[in-house]
């Protein structure tokens, strides 16, 4: 395997091609570093990269395939399943003697002095990390235009956005400058962007991926999630970075399906699918909902029912409360968890002068963007005395009643959810920037599972106006592998569909315009 | 005109654990290195979590069990926003709603008698930073943190307003201290600021006249001035009132080189914490079979052993105050009596209270409570005398020794044979003829002088009060 095909090749095929010997870690890392030197100027889906550690991290990996082939196929087998393959890690994971932005000044220049458990995890995998992607500052935001620090192009469209707040890990895997990457889902933040970029995107499960060392948006919503072209890959990605975690007592200790390294594919997969059962939820069609989403949405469900699965429409009542609890909840924590960034201790700092007030104002009042102190002050605002109990209380009692309307839909016997990820295919920048709450509504349909801590996974299913759709499967507690196995039916049922040959048809124009 | 003081406790103790309240730091020690006892999470470094220490979590409950308090099915953690340069995630860690031990009562006695103290609630959060203000090398005045004591299990416990004076106050806080340090939950040295008491004080002219405005006194460094301290603010309030004032509420400071009180604080503009069901942490059920374990391994609190020493073994008040109020002696004093259960209780309290702790205050290594017990026992059974046990005491304390073979072998038995110490008598009367003439010459003191030859003569092994008969009637022949 040489060029193109290196760096357009699946975690799981750069697998074969290591073990096998047809292709090396490095000459991947190097064909990918030489790929984002060219187009990234363009594409601004990288902040931060690794060129020497990753190299060298590809280099230990290539010693120990080469080791293993000597010792013969069980050796081989017995390698991570990650080991050599590249990864990108959205720029809140902490990472040691890495900068960690969030996409935001306040963390300007802030080098981590620890791993988070992912990192360590993909450390011990083996993986090769390239470095840090764009995203909307402290995650907030839903096409990356927050990220204090550049623009992301949609390698579908440059004038397009690539979602968010995920964007930087989306896009980088969508234009083939890494095979998998890592996002985060607070509230769609990886579901979206893989919806927009036309890729697969997974929340896993409330408490199964370790949010210790991630900069924390919502600390009940948030959620550590893979972005990878396949469902397998996604799958492969998942299983290198679950689990229980003693830095996290949120994690969970339920246990991680092995079924994750070894998902069906091809005609198994696609009859797999026979005999499941699916929710439609009627309200996720939600009014504004694009005429072309729709139909790829409708035609996707068409093809699971084609292919034997039973699907049925149901009603989630409560969905159309999901977004302003959201915009309770996440505010209300994210008020209290971006508090730390006060200019004491690390990051940008005002602080001087002598007058106390005045630094904290001065720090933060700069250091954050519009969207995060508009967060803040909504989030401060749910939170006082006073306001308390009509908002933040009620919030979460709401909260309750979204969970208790997914809970009927498995007490049914349903497998899993399905419906559109976004409402919309990718929108032209500056669209929704100057009306908040158009862009709170492009997570409509993703948030309802944050709240409700279930995992959800976006696939792509068509295009629209030329340009990416995402299918979404929500299942119950601890299903990813499920719904990882379902979507890879998928993707075999629709293996020689039309829109799969479209290429993102931006991507010559990312080498052209290389600042 | 006569005041009523109604004085409210709050006491911040810094628990006895190995590691931090929700970070695997360990506590701090006097000379660390400042910020050497840190990690991401008591720095509140982006990204860092906190997980409960679970030891911090038990001791809580065992004092609240000690107290007679409820614990909660299940408790959950909130969060407390405010910004402020020791407070590194800008939020601490506590408990609102759900304080893992509410509704107790602490036995407090004074001079006046005893009272019970309600506790209205004990619950854990974590420790700010220190803040150091100081002139650098360059004149400039600098404002440093260390952030070693950032994140220590703090408990923070609450009294009802229900003491009356600063003498209950002050014996409140020390009989707080001796629960605690007695189950071994902190050991709540004031001096360095383990434990941290602020008063809340305000006077009234009757009894049951509503509740006058309060101020809370803080910076008590010590027992006694937490008592002058309110003492002062009673004082001062009053004369405010008398002189036709009106107490401000606020936060006053004690100054302990001019024992009085300062404004620290005017009354805060109602500081809105904006309180927070703290999200990175799951509720924690309290598993009834673990509280039960916890409450079976609570040794006995001060206020029942007290009680039993004066009911069950005679003891008087005084003594089985300071037996308790000594740990170390109140665990000799069991041991020995675990040892010996014949031993008399109160001879066995003396010494404890006496010998025993004179020998422990001047750093003397602890003597083995069997042998102990074994040298009281001689003791009151007469075997050796008094003296005799000073020294065998002085040995024990030394390391090994066996008390009763000792006896045996330096022949130190009291010698209480008549025949014997009549001859003895004769003997030193016979060798100090001087005394005869002086106690015949009315001088009261021969006889004393005559006793102590004896017992010289005897090294110690006299029964002194026996040799002092047999004198008066050879003298008084």
């Amino acid at each position: 395997m040489s060029g193109e095909s290196l760096r357009r090749a699946t975690a799981a095929e750069l697998r074969a091609a290591f073990q096998s010997g047809a292709a090396t870690s490095r000459a991947v890392t190097d064909e990918l570093f030489a790929a984002i030197e060219r187009e990234d100027g363009v594409l601004g889906a990288w902040l931060h990269l690794r060129h020497e550690e990753a190299r060298a991290e590809a280099d230990r990996a290539d010693a120990r395939y080469a080791t293993a082939r000597a010792a013969g196929t069980a050796a081989l087998n017995e390698l991570p399943p990650l080991l050599g393959v590249p990864v990108a890690l959205k720029d809140l994971v902490n990472l040691t003697g890495t900068p960690t932005t969030a996409g935001s000044r306040i963390l300007e220049g802030y080098i981590s002095p620890y791993d988070a458990t992912i990192a360590a995890r993909l450390k011990e995998a083996g993986a090769v990390i390239l470095g840090k992607t764009n995203m909307d500052e402290f995650a907030m935001g839903s096409s990356t235009e927050f990220s204090a620090y550049k623009k992301t192009v949609n390698p579908w469209a440059t004038d397009r956005v690539p979602g968010g707040s995920s964007g930087g890990s989306s896009a980088a895997v969508a234009a083939f400058h890494a095979p998998l990457s890592i996002g985060t889902d607070t509230g769609g933040s990886i579901r979206q962007p893989a919806s927009l970029t036309g890729i697969v995107g997974m929340k896993p499960t409330y408490g199964r991926v370790s949010r210790y060392g991630i900069v924390a948006f919502a600390s009940s919503l948030d959620q550590v999630g893979p972005f990878a072209r396949t469902a397998q890959d996604a799958a492969l990605l998942l299983h290198a970075i679950a689990g229980a975690d003693a830095h996290d007592a949120t994690s969970s200790r339920s246990p991680i399906d092995a079924a994750l390294l070894n998902l069906p594919s091809g005609d198994a997969a696609a009859s797999a699918i026979r005999g499941k059962r699916f929710a439609l939820p009627k309200e996720y069609f939600v009014a504004g909902m694009e005429a072309g989403v729709e139909r790829a949405v409708r035609d996707a469900v068409a093809a699971l029912e084609a292919a034997g699965g039973i699907v049925e429409e149901v009603s989630l009542p409560t969905t159309e409360h999901a977004l302003a609890t959201y915009y309770i909840v996440a505010p209300a924590e994210a008020s209290a968890n971006l508090a730390r960034y006060d200019g004491i201790r690390y990051g940008a700092s005002k602080h001087g002068g002598g007058d106390l007030l005045n630094g904290y104002l001065e720090t933060r009042g700069r250091g954050f963007g519009p969207e995060v102190r508009r967060r803040i002050m909504l989030g401060t605002y749910a939170l006082s005395a006073g306001y308390y109990d009509a908002y933040y209380v009620k919030a979460q009692k709401v909260r309750t009643l979204i969970a208790r309307d997914f809970d009927r839909i498995w007490a049914a016997g349903f497998d899993a959810i399905v419906a559109p990820t976004s409402p919309q295919v990718a929108w032209k920048f500056g669209a929704k920037m100057s009306d908040p709450v158009s862009m709170y509504l492009a997570d409509a349909c993703t948030l309802p599972a944050n709240m409700a801590g279930l995992p959800g996974v976006s696939i792509p299913c068509g295009l629209s106006e030329n340009l990416p759709v995402g299918l979404q499967l929500i299942g119950k507690p601890w299903s990813e592998a499920e719904l990882l196995s379902i979507s890879a039916g998928y993707e075999a049922l629709t293996a020689t569909a039309a829109w799969r040959a479209v290429a993102p048809h931006d991507l010559a124009k990312l080498g052209g315009g290389a600042a | 005109m006569t005041w009523h003081a109604v004085i409210g406790i709050e006491v911040h103790v810094q628990l006895r654990t190995v590691t931090k309240m929700f970070c695997p730091c360990a506590i701090p020690a006097e000379g660390d290195l400042p910020n050497s006892k840190t990690c991401p999470t008591c720095l509140g470094l982006p990204g860092a979590l906190p997980v409960p220490n679970k030891a911090a979590i038990e001791k809580v409950l065992a004092v609240g069990a000690a107290i007679g308090a409820a614990a909660p099915a299940t408790t959950i953690w909130d969060r407390k926003n405010y910004f402020y340069p020791d407070l590194p995630k800008g939020y601490q860690i506590s408990q609102l709603d759900f304080p893992l031990a509410e509704h107790g009562t602490i036995e407090v006695t004074t001079s006046a008698g005893t009272s019970r103290v309600r506790i209205r609630r004990a619950h854990l959060e974590e420790d700010t930073a220190r803040l150091r203000h100081e002139k650098g090398s360059d004149g400039k005045r600098s404002s440093l943190i260390d952030y070693n004591r950032s994140g220590v299990a703090l408990l923070e416990i609450v009294t009802e307003p229900d003491i009356r004076d600063a003498e209950t106050a002050r014996r409140y806080a020390e009989e707080l201290r001796l629960l605690l340090r007695t189950i071994g939950a902190a050991d709540a040295e004031m001096e360095n600021g383990q434990m941290r008491v602020e008063a809340n004080v305000s006077i009234r002219p009757s009894e049951d006249a509503p509740f006058g405005t309060r101020t809370e006194v803080k910076n008590m460094n010590s027992f006694r001035s937490v008592e002058k301290a309110i003492a002062f603010e009673i004082a001062r309030q009053a004369e405010v009132l008398e002189s036709g004032g009106t107490i401000t509420q606020e936060t006053r400071g004690w100054d302990e080189s001019s024992e009085t009180t300062y404004t620290m604080r005017a009354k805060e503009n109602s500081h809105d914490y904006r309180y927070f069901p703290e999200p990175d942490l799951p509720p924690l059920a309290i598993d009834p079979a673990w509280l039960a374990g916890i409450v079976a391994s609570i040794p006995e609190i001060p206020s029942a052993r007290r009680a039993r020493y004066v009911e069950q073994l005679a003891l008087s008040e005084y003594d089985a105050a300071v037996l308790v109020g000594e740990p170390r002696a109140a665990a000799l004093f069991e041991a020995s009596r675990a040892a010996d259960a014949t031993i008399d209780a109160k001879t066995l309290a003396n010494w404890v209270t006496g010998e025993y702790l004179r020998a422990a205050n001047e750093g003397a290594a602890e003597p083995d409570p069997v042998q102990f017990a074994a040298l009281i026992g001689a003791v009151s059974r007469k075997e050796i005398n008094g003296t005799t046990g000073k020294e065998l005491f002085a040995e024990l304390l030394g390391g090994s020794f066996d008390v009763r073979a000792a006896i045996a072998e330096r022949g130190l038995g009291q010698i209480s044979d008549d025949g014997a110490l009549k001859k003895l008598a004769s003997e030193v009367l016979a060798a100090n003829p001087q005394a005869l003439a002086d106690w015949k010459a009315g001088k009261q003191q021969a006889m004393g002088f005559l006793v102590g030859q004896a017992m010289k003569a005897s090294k110690g092994r006299g029964d002194a009060a026996q040799l002092g008969t047999l004198f008066k009637v050879l003298l008084d022949a």
